[in-house]
């Protein structure tokens, strides 16, 4: 009997068509599900057993996880690991409990605290939204000026998430930072992505070329990938001074930049992934 | 063919083109989602949300 598939999603990417049409070339029976029609209850009565969730809204995919996974849906990725990877402060948590090199953190709720706690990690540092992807919003603080500023105008942005101050202690790294894809118990393959600006996302203008995934590489990137939880990942690296160093986990992965550099076909292995998962293999132990 | 609904334009679509992809108008540099195959039609793409990402 063929698998039955459902796809998640809000917005078809190019990743989201390469996903879908190797799914049907791999003879998966595909439903689609646009998470703008979808209407979901407590019953549990779907037409599919397994679920690629390629939402891109961070909020929907929680819901939709939560209630698929919890009628007997088999989600990949799981509603636990969204929960984890969707928040920064989640992932910091758990990748320093499983003993993964991430850069130090603090968290504060109100500017004052914050500033704090920005003068205690020494400048620079960089605030992030603790929802949030593509670079969006991101600030490096170089100096007490620019951090009473910044603090002030976060308070403003109407959204209380804004007011969560997560704080990162800024890392030199050589222009460059890492993305490395993982399925299952596989590093699959990784890209560099190299800026001369210190946002190196190639959302906004970081250029990818091969990173070869070596032995360390690989078993730091599967240690981060246990540690949220497991799945179809992309684990961002950087190389700092002491080591490599793990700062996100995301779990909708995009990587129409990293198919060609990599020359591995990403799309392929992820639904090799899917695959397995549905035929019952064991997703991968948290540690 | 169609024209971009933001600036006029005739657009070119891909043959595979599927349902709700994202496509950009060439000349206006807009983000189109496609609604229905036939006949074609296209409407503005959803704007970003603070929560979009991977």
């Amino acid at each position: 009997m063929s698998i039955r598939l459902g796809v998640l999603f809000g917005r078809i990417r190019l990743e989201e068509k390469l996903l879908i049409a190797e799914a049907l070339r791999r003879g998966l029976e595909v439903i689609q599900i646009d998470s703008r029609r979808l209407v979901l209850d407590l019953s549990g009565d779907y037409q599919f057993e397994v679920l690629l969730e390629r939402e891109i809204s961070h909020s929907r995919a929680l819901y939709a996880l939560n209630l698929l996974q919890n009628s007997g849906v088999q989600t990949i990725n799981s509603y636990e690991v969204a929960l984890v990877c969707g928040d920064k402060v989640a992932t910091s948590k758990a990748l320093w409990d499983a003993g993964v090199p991430t850069p130090e953190i603090k968290v504060a709720f109100t500017p004052q605290s914050a500033l704090a706690a920005i003068e205690e990690l020494g400048y620079p540092v960089v605030l992030k939204p603790v929802t949030g992807s593509w670079g969006r919003l991101m600030a490096k603080i170089n100096d007490r000026d620019a951090a009473e500023a910044i603090l002030e105008h976060r308070t403003q942005l109407g959204s209380y998430y804004h007011s969560i101050f997560y704080l990162q202690k800024y890392l030199e790294k050589p222009g460059r930072d890492i993305r490395a894809f993982v399925a299952g118990d596989e590093t699959i393959g990784a890209i560099y992505r190299s800026s001369a600006h210190w946002i190196t996302n190639t959302a906004r203008g970081g250029q990818a070329s091969n990173c070869p995934v070596t032995p360390e590489l690989n078993d730091l990137c599967l240690r981060a990938a246990r540690a949220v939880g497991g799945g179809l990942l992309a684990i961002d690296l950087m190389e700092s001074p002491e080591g490599l160093t793990v700062h996100e986990v995301n779990y909708t992965p995009e990587f129409r930049h990293s198919v060609d550099i990599t020359g591995v076909n990403i799309p392929a292995r992820m639904i090799d992934y899917v695959i397995q998962v549905a035929r019952g293999a064991a997703l991968p132990a948290a540690s | 063919m169609i024209a971009c609904p933001e600036c006029g334009s005739k657009l070119t679509i891909a043959d595979d083109v599927v349902q709700n992809e994202i496509v950009e108008c060439e000349s206006c540099g807009v983000e189109l989602e496609v609604t229905n195959l036939t006949p074609l039609q296209v409407e503005l793409a959803p704007e970003e949300q603070e929560d979009w990402g991977e």
